[in-house]
């Protein structure tokens, strides 16, 4: 492959669905999945003559994520119309905020390659979902549903800070993970609780000036906000390198086809005619007010990594891993009030759990794991009452299960043998049946040890403490 | 009892003021079912050339009122307004009774939820007895925006009763109903309470629920009373004031006690009366009515001063430029997709729109919302919609100077009498200059009223009286002040 010769910039728009228990300007449910049309009301249909009411808890959450992305918080801000018409949008209007949004000026930092690296975060605003439009009959008709109508909404614009496609899933996966701390959002890209459009253009090495950028949308994962990018990357570069210019457009990325493609029907330039909306009043934020939000904030990623590195002596790898998810920091927690060893419960969730996860295709809350369960395991393992192997089985059976280690250890029977006797007599037995092994080892052959020893683990089923058994082939061979 | 003296039994009961009527239902005189009896046998009697409703509600009308009757016979706590008959202009929403906005957009839309001031009407126990005309989406000051038809000026016919609200002026000076609920964005309570000799009152910005107002121009609309004396309009507006949780832009604040304003006391009070709303523009016979109200005033004490509030002249065009900004937007809602006219077979979605839109908006609706939407484009919005704004600011500031001297403002109400049906249809700049005196009160988000004054050609004029904001108390003080040493609003027309 030829030499890079573009550098790419990237600005992301990230929309996050806030999980208020009602909407933004009615008192109807934030509810995913319920059936089309029933968490309405005259309100958020946009009948004639209603007006909104802002939710304060809508406007603390929205402080909350920007504070939590390092903005400023407005004192002074204000809602606005944009006017647009479409069937999801009942009052033919969407209530955002133009001129005043209630945070600015943020920045997050995301680690690439094991380099830190600040993005900008030039403003939050609040607004109001529209609805879901579902296309049926091939085309023929269209059927909406308006619960999503009025769900609030934070948008998040960055700055054009990020310079590669990776750089974009990681900011976005680092996002995510704040939003998550903060408890504002679910922020579940698949129910649409965080979606992103993504603006990328590509300019010659050292050169200041932008160049011409594509917006892109229908992104439906961190993992095809990363393939639709790379794949415009690759696209811009190459219309560029065979003298192109490229043209501003929206595309769409297609996932199935693995391709961008311009979205059909190139509008005309959108006059959203903002002006401030006349039905609500200007909100004011107070010092008391922020100070409040600001005490409700949880500890954050970046500080939870940087306690779990020198307060446990996790590796920054692991640290970083284990606090990309607030439900995985947790859990870590949660275990060492039943273990000391935090390295050991770092090693089980990103091998033995993560593993299990992804191999499956679940999320942390769908399995019935605990922290009190993991530590009692690992504490079981210190005790030497289980065997690392056999722990392995033990941490499938509580996940698939719920049961504590405890139990099932003592369901299945699964006690590690530790008597010395009853060992010694199975090694008597194993080094008798492998004489070749034994003259391997004397031969200086370290491996058949460890062929002995998976023999005498074979016939405890397992059970046999390793270590013991390691040290008592070996006094046996030495004798 | 014949025929007519059933009639002229009807009338004199209308001419009863609140507190009498309540007496006589007290002493078992009168029924609710006899008041609600009587609306419908006049609205029967006259309507047909009055014309200023739009649908009734006659069977729940009879309905409430037997239950009110009931309620009578068992005794017990009445409300406020117990057992009078209303009507309801028909941009303010009530449920499962048909509310046009007098548009052929909404023909067939029965709404599915009660405005708050419907709520409040309702929890006063007066009656409903239907929807009253107006202009469509209350744009226009003649009634002759209505998609479905004119009103006719109870004193003349062949007039105008002005509007927006004039189908409400019109069915009180008529004796149709004992008051009626009007919205007012530049003046549309107030012109047509002159143009048909009754009281309307626009009250400060906030202190009456929107919620269920079919918003026009949200900065600006307010709802009010329509009735035939002061007395009643403190009555009506004690029943509808008042904060609401469902309207961000409610006032909340204490409503005082509204009658006691009704002192006829306005000794001391001072009255500024600006040179723009006595000048050029004002029929000469209007302002010498307003003069000689003054010269009744200043008998009774009051003592006034011509000032100046030197904006005035910018108003309108702030205000055309606000107002239909807000209604651009505010009328996108009607779109085709949910509820009201919805075209058949269009090509795609934008036809939807446009044939929907198209076919359901009158001419005035539609020049509204393309200068509004021209208002606001990009490009434009600094030199229309902000600088009107800053106009908006100026002329607030010319009433916040002249209100550190003085009680309130007065003038006439509209620079003429109303005028003939059609004769300025086809001249939409000259029908919005009628509304030069009340637009400024709008922009300024105070309160005002009108009351008889006088008559010009057998056509009543308008007294208008400004206070400060949320100062009702003192505007009715003086409006009932100046109505109980004068006949006019004695007089009716002659149906």
């Amino acid at each position: 492959m030829s030499e890079k010769r573009f550098e790419t910039v990237i600005g992301l728009e990230v929309h996050v669905e806030l999980r208020t228990k009602s909407k933004i300007f009615c008192g109807c449910a934030v509810e995913f999945g319920a059936a089309p049309n029933t968490n309405t009301c005259p309100i958020c249909l946009g009948h004639p003559g209603v007006l909104p009411v802002l939710n304060r808890k809508a406007v603390e959450y929205a402080m909350k994520a920007a504070m939590a992305l390092n903005c400023e918080v407005a004192t002074h801000c204000k809602f606005d119309r944009k006017n647009y018409f479409y069937p999801d949008l009942p009052k033919a209007y969407q209530i955002s905020q133009y001129d005043r949004p209630i945070g600015t000026n943020g920045w997050i930092d995301i680690e690439v390659n094991g380099v830190t690296k600040r993005i900008g975060i030039t403003r939050l605003h609040l607004e109001e979902d529209a609805g879901k439009l579902t296309h049926v009959d091939g085309g023929f008709a269209s059927l909406v549903d308006f619960n999503r109508v009025g769900t609030p909404l934070i948008e998040i614009v960055s700055e054009p800070d990020i310079r590669s496609p990776e750089e974009a899933r990681i900011y976005l996966e680092k996002l995510k993970a704040i939003m998550q701390y903060c408890e504002v959002s679910d922020v579940k890209m698949e129910e649409g609780s965080l979606r992103c459009d993504a603006n990328i253009s590509l300019r010659p090495f050292g050169q200041k000036e932008f160049g011409t950028k594509i917006e892109l949308k229908n992104m439906n994962s961190f993992r095809g906000v990363q393939r639709g990018l790379e794949y415009e990357e690759m696209r811009q570069a190459e219309v560029l390198a065979s003298g192109g210019r490229i043209v501003q457009e929206t595309r769409r990325w297609d996932e199935a086809q693995g391709k961008t493609v311009p979205m059909r029907g190139k509008e005309e330039a959108h006059d959203y005619r903002y002006f401030p909306d006349p039905d609500l009043v200007d909100l004011y934020i107070d010092d008391e007010w922020k100070a409040r939000v600001r005490a409700s904030i949880p500890e954050l990623p970046d500080a939870r990594k940087a306690r779990y590195m020198n307060e446990y002596g996790l590796p920054a790898y692991d640290a970083e891993v284990i606090t990309s998810s607030k439900k995985l920091a947790d859990l870590f927690e949660q275990s060492l009030a039943h273990t000391n060893d935090a390295k050991a419960v770092s090693n089980w969730i990103m091998g033995d759990l993560l593993g299990y996860l992804n191999a499956n295709n679940l999320e942390l809350d769908e399995v019935n794991v605990t922290g009190q369960g993991l530590g009692e395991m690992i504490g079981l393992i210190e005790k030497g009452t289980i065997s690392g192997k056999i722990a392995k089985t033990v941490f499938k059976e509580m996940l698939a299960t719920g049961k504590s280690p405890q139990a099932i250890v003592e369901e299945k029977g699964l006690v590690q043998i530790s008597d010395e006797s009853l060992i010694r007599s199975v090694v008597e037995k194993v080094i008798e049946a492998n004489p070749q092994s034994v003259a391997d080892y004397k031969a200086g052959k370290e491996k058949a040890l460890g062929f002995l020893v998976g023999q005498v683990m074979k016939e405890t089923r397992g059970k046999a403490n390793p270590a013991l058994v390691n040290q008592l082939i070996i006094e046996k061979l030495k004798s | 009892m014949s025929k007519m003296e059933k009639g002229d039994l009807t009338l004199s009961l209308f001419d009863l003021r609140l507190p009498q009527l309540h007496d006589q239902l007290s002493r078992k005189e009168l029924t609710v079912s006899d008041l609600v009896d009587h609306a419908f046998q006049r609205i029967g009697q006259v309507d047909g050339k009055v014309r200023a409703f739009l649908a009734l509600d006659e069977e729940r009308a009879r309905k409430t009122a037997r239950e009110m009757d009931e309620q009578l016979s068992r005794g017990g706590e009445r409300g406020l307004l117990f057992g009078l008959p209303a009507g309801i202009k028909d941009n303010i929403v009530t449920e499962r009774l048909r509310t046009t906005c007098a548009s052929r957009f909404l023909e067939n839309y029965d709404p599915i939820y009660d405005a708050t001031v419907v709520k409040k009407l309702r929890s006063a126990q007066s009656v409903t007895v239907g929807k009253l005309n107006m202009d469509e989406f209350a744009m226009g000051g003649s009634n002759e925006n209505s998609g479905f038809h004119p009103t006719h000026n109870p004193w003349n016919l062949e007039r105008v009763p002005g509007g927006s609200s004039g189908g409400s002026a019109a069915a009180v000076a008529a004796r149709e109903v004992y008051f009626a609920l009007g919205s007012d964005t530049g003046g549309s309570i107030r012109q047509p309470a002159a143009y048909c000799g009754v009281v309307g009152l626009k009250p400060t910005y906030g202190l009456v629920s929107r919620f269920g107002l079919v918003a026009f121009a949200s900065s600006l609309d307010q709802i009010g009373p329509i009735t035939k004396n002061v007395e009643d309009a403190a009555f009506v507006l004690q029943a509808i004031a008042g904060h609401d949780p469902y309207d961000s832009t409610s006032a909340n604040v204490d409503i005082p006690d509204y009658t006691g304003a009704l002192t006829g006391d306005v000794r001391g009070l001072r009255i500024a009366v600006p040179k723009e709303y006595i000048g050029g523009g004002v029929d000469p016979k209007v302002k010498e009515a307003v003069v000689n109200a003054l010269g009744v005033l200043e008998k009774l004490g009051a003592v006034w001063e011509e000032v100046s509030l030197p904006h005035t002249e910018y108003a309108v065009a702030a205000y055309y430029l606000i107002a239909s900004s807000e209604a651009s937007s505010n009328l996108a809602r009607f779109d085709g997709v949910r509820y009201g006219v919805r075209a058949d077979n269009p090509d795609n979605l934008l036809d939807l729109y446009v044939k929907s839109r198209s076919a359901g908006f009158g001419p005035e609706v539609k020049r509204r919302i393309m200068l509004g939407t021209y208002a606001l484009s990009s490009g434009y919005y600094d030199a229309y919609y902000l600088k009107a704004q800053k106009v908006r600011t100026l002329i607030k500031q010319d009433f916040d100077r002249v209100f550190e001297r003085f009680d309130v403002v007065i003038g006439p109400t509209t620079p003429t009498v109303a005028f003939r049906i059609g004769e300025q249809v086809g001249d939409p700049l000259t029908m919005y200059l009628n509304d030069i005196l009340t637009i400024p009160v709008n922009l300024a988000g105070i309160p005002a009223i009108s009351v008889p004054c006088g008559f010009v050609d057998g056509l009543p004029v308008g007294l208008q009286i400004i206070g400060k904001a949320l100062d009702e108390m003192t505007v009715l003080r003086v409006a009932y002040a100046y109505e109980q040493n004068t006949d006019h609003h004695k007089q009716r027309p002659q149906l």
